[in-house]
């Protein structure tokens, strides 16, 4: 939304403020001239260099913290914590088997946290990833015994076509839930994980199993030949491929297109958002719809690329670690790559960490729980913690880029409300917005 | 099935199933009542509740003491709650996703710190016969009620009392509906939550010790099964009243007993769609109750959650 505004970033007070339009030299601003005579508040926005690093400072600080206190705990175990982490160093991205190992798991959490973070644009807190990438898994396997026929392309088709499908429409039931009816969403996308997998429990064990499963009930194989093979070159299956894709998609349907841009200022301030005629509810169901897919779609290559029959093994957990992940990247769906990465690679390690220092499997929990609590605490001092650094980067950027001008919403959106717009506008707000 | 096959012996076996599920449920529901009525909200309560069983089963293997297991349990409850309180008390931090955060540092210390624990067997705690006025084994099951059950059904009356009646609830609902006023009269309103959600969190680690110390009665991984989490839904499900979460906790502890009673009286078909039975009557009821444009009645304006 550059609108090519050549605004001193420093006569317009603090970094990255929102600011007020006051702060905003009336005569510098040339947008005010072509634009309709409504005073726009206008965001200030800092060269690349300086936001990434505002961006990052924090975030950063959060993860040494988040180590040097799991470093801490380990130690009290009686374990050296640097011998501990050169281990998950090499359980994780020392080898190129350990690193491949990385891979496999980042990607459905790529996946599922799509399903949380693309929501979180919208402030909809969504815990449904879990959900729909199991139903999203049930209904490949289902597709796959419809597609026996249709040989092995078509069976993949089908199964990642209507896996994504019904994880989407599973957790779309939970956006429009919200958008029509108020419902909470964090709960309701709760409650449907448990359904779902009640759902998969019953179908596996009645209906759909293979009488030849007998200890731990499945739907009859897909057969190896209708399996996701790997991608070129590595021990990796097709479904991180899929995650790379997924994310990119999604950073560009949310930051390059006019959906996005809806989407957005529904996350910012949905009041405005409503006054400017957007159809809020449509987008709760849309994003959740889209969000549920790339989960649905992680449930179908859980079962396309690794099982080849759905059953138990699809309650991954990677559902609630794909939240960790989306909140860890703020929602933005190209910071979920490396951070899936990262949460990829804890998790890689665990094994070796049970077999060389004999610690339990859940050590890994421990430090992703330490991670995500410092990251969270690390919020409140964002945009005040890193100014020195920004302003190192600021001045170096300078000389390169000017200063973008962003039009926000109308200035006074709050004095524009008519007194009885106070009953009919928060209707989407949800049931006490 | 001796006696009372059939519909009666199924209801009992829920009536019995109900009494000993909802317990759990009853006691973190009820702490997290107390917490969002000040205004916020506890997700982590999931990991509170784990924490709860892991720390009074060893503390009750330990001592020997099984009370000494709550106690335990509770201060636990206690701590996790004030660590909550206190990340949400700083600026911009979500209370939602520290929940979350604090679920799954709960969850996972808990299963760390458990590792030993899984194999000895603790003390239990002892349970009272209701039944002893009838002559039918399964009438007398069925109301072998632990001491527990009715320590919850108590503190439900004392949440009740203390929101409604005390000086103290009354400034935890001031807080709870406008930080504003509360500020205005000169209340800090972080110190109120804080003490809320601590007794919140005593609550639920109390309820996370019955699971190990009662029913199912021992510690292991798959000891919850998301009991920390749907106390959430309860509360917006009871609408934030300590009684009506007692019925709440009831009737999903009786939702979750219908299959097995079915199972045990021979109806076995479907029976994993049981399962999901108290989850699709909780959402039915809350899709049912909220309403496009208003809020849920009984609901702290300042809750963000439920919005």
């Amino acid at each position: 939304m550059s609108l090519g505004a050549s605004v001193d970033p420093n006569a317009a007070g603090g970094p990255a403020m929102p600011g007020p339009p006051g702060a905003i030299p009336p005569p510098a601003s040339p947008v005010g001239r072509g634009a309709p005579r409504t005073a726009p508040i206008v965001e200030i926005r800092e060269p690349l260099g300086a936001r990434l690093v505002g961006a990052m400072a924090a975030p950063t600080l959060a993860i040494f913290s988040a180590l040097l206190l799991f470093g801490v705990f380990v130690a009290i175990t009686g374990r050296n914590p640097v011998a501990v982490y050169y281990q998950m160093y090499r359980g994780s991205f020392g080898t190129w088997f350990s690193f491949q190992n990385t891979l496999l798991r980042a990607a459905p959490l790529m996946l599922t946290a799509l399903a949380t973070a693309l929501p979180l644009r919208l402030g909809l807190v969504v815990l449904g990833g879990e959900g729909s990438m199991v139903i999203g898994g049930l209904a490949a396997a289902a597709a796959a015994m419809a597609a026996r026929d249709h040989g092995p392309n078509g069976m993949k088709l089908a199964m990642l076509l209507s896996g994504a499908l019904v994880g989407g429409l599973w957790m779309a039931t939970a956006g429009a839930l919200r958008a029509y009816r108020g419902v909470n969403e964090t709960i309701a996308t709760l409650l449907l994980n448990y359904i779902a997998i009640a759902l998969l429990n019953h179908i596996v064990e009645g209906p759909l199993r293979d009488p030849a499963s007998l200890n731990k009930p499945s739907t009859p194989p897909i057969g190896d030949d209708n399996m996701l093979g790997n991608v070129p070159g590595l021990d990796v299956h097709w479904g991180l491929a899929w995650g790379l894709f997924a994310c990119v998609a999604a950073w560009v349907l949310m930051n390059r297109t006019t959906f996005g841009f809806a989407a957005r200022m529904v996350g910012g301030n949905v009041r405005a958002a409503l006054l400017n005629g957007l159809p809020v509810g449509r987008l709760f169901v849309i994003t959740t719809l889209i969000g549920g897919a790339c989960a649905g779609l992680a449930g179908s290559i859980e079962v396309a690329a690794i099982h080849g029959t759905a059953n138990a093994s699809l309650v991954t957990g990677y559902g609630y670690t794909g939240v960790l992940v989306a909140f860890i990247a703020r929602g933005n769906p190209l910071a979920v790559i490396p951070v899936a990465v990262l949460l990829g690679g804890i998790g890689a390690s665990g094994g070796l960490l049970q077999r060389v220092f004999d610690l339990p499997d859940a050590t890994v929990n421990v430090l992703q729980g330490i991670l995500f609590i410092c990251i969270l605490f690390s919020e409140t001092f964002n945009g005040r913690a890193p100014a020195f650094l920004r302003r190192a980067a600021r001045s170096d950027a300078k000389t390169v880029a000017a200063p973008e001008v962003e039009m926000v919403a109308p200035a006074d959106a709050k004095t524009a409300v008519p007194a009885d717009a106070k009953t009919a506008v928060p209707a989407v707000l949800g049931g006490g917005g | 099935m001796a006696d009372g096959s059939g519909v009666s012996g199924v209801a009992l076996a829920v009536l019995g199933g109900a009494i000993r599920i909802s317990t759990p449920f009853l006691f973190v529901s009820l702490g997290e009542c107390l917490t969002e009525k000040s205004g916020r909200v506890n997700l982590g309560l999931e990991g509170t509740l784990v924490m709860g069983a892991m720390g009074g089963y060893g503390v009750s293997y330990l001592s020997g003491s099984p009370w000494l297991g709550v106690l335990a349990a509770g201060f636990l409850g206690l701590v996790l709650g004030a660590l909550h309180a206190w990340l949400c008390g700083r600026p911009r931090v979500n209370d939602v996703a520290v929940g979350i955060a604090m679920m799954l540092f709960g969850v996972g210390l808990a299963f760390f710190l458990g590792k030993p624990l899984i194999g000895p067997t603790a003390p239990h705690l002892p349970s009272i016969s209701f039944g002893f006025w009838s002559s039918s084994a399964q009438v007398r099951s069925a109301l072998q009620l632990n001491v527990l059950f009715v320590v919850g059904l108590a503190m439900s009356g004392v949440v009740l009392f203390v929101l409604r009646r005390t000086r103290w609830g009354l400034i935890l609902r001031t807080v709870g509906e406008s930080a504003d006023a509360a500020r205005a009269m000169g209340y800090d309103v972080n110190r109120v939550r804080m003490r809320a959600t601590m007794a919140g969190g005593f609550l639920a680690g109390v309820g996370g010790s019955f699971l190990s110390l009662f029913y199912p009665g021992s510690w292991n991984e798959g000891l919850s099964s998301g009991q920390g989490l749907m106390a959430v839904a309860l509360v917006i499900f009871a609408r934030w009243d300590p009684i009506r979460c007692l019925y709440a906790s009831l009737l999903f502890g009786g939702a979750s007993a219908l299959g097995p009673a079915l199972q045990s009286v021979g109806v076995t078909s479907g029976y994993y769609l049981f399962n999901a039975a108290p989850y699709a009557l909780t959402l039915a009821i809350i899709i049912a109750t909220s309403s496009r444009d208003r809020a849920l009645v009984g609901q702290p304006a300042e809750l963000r959650m439920a919005r």
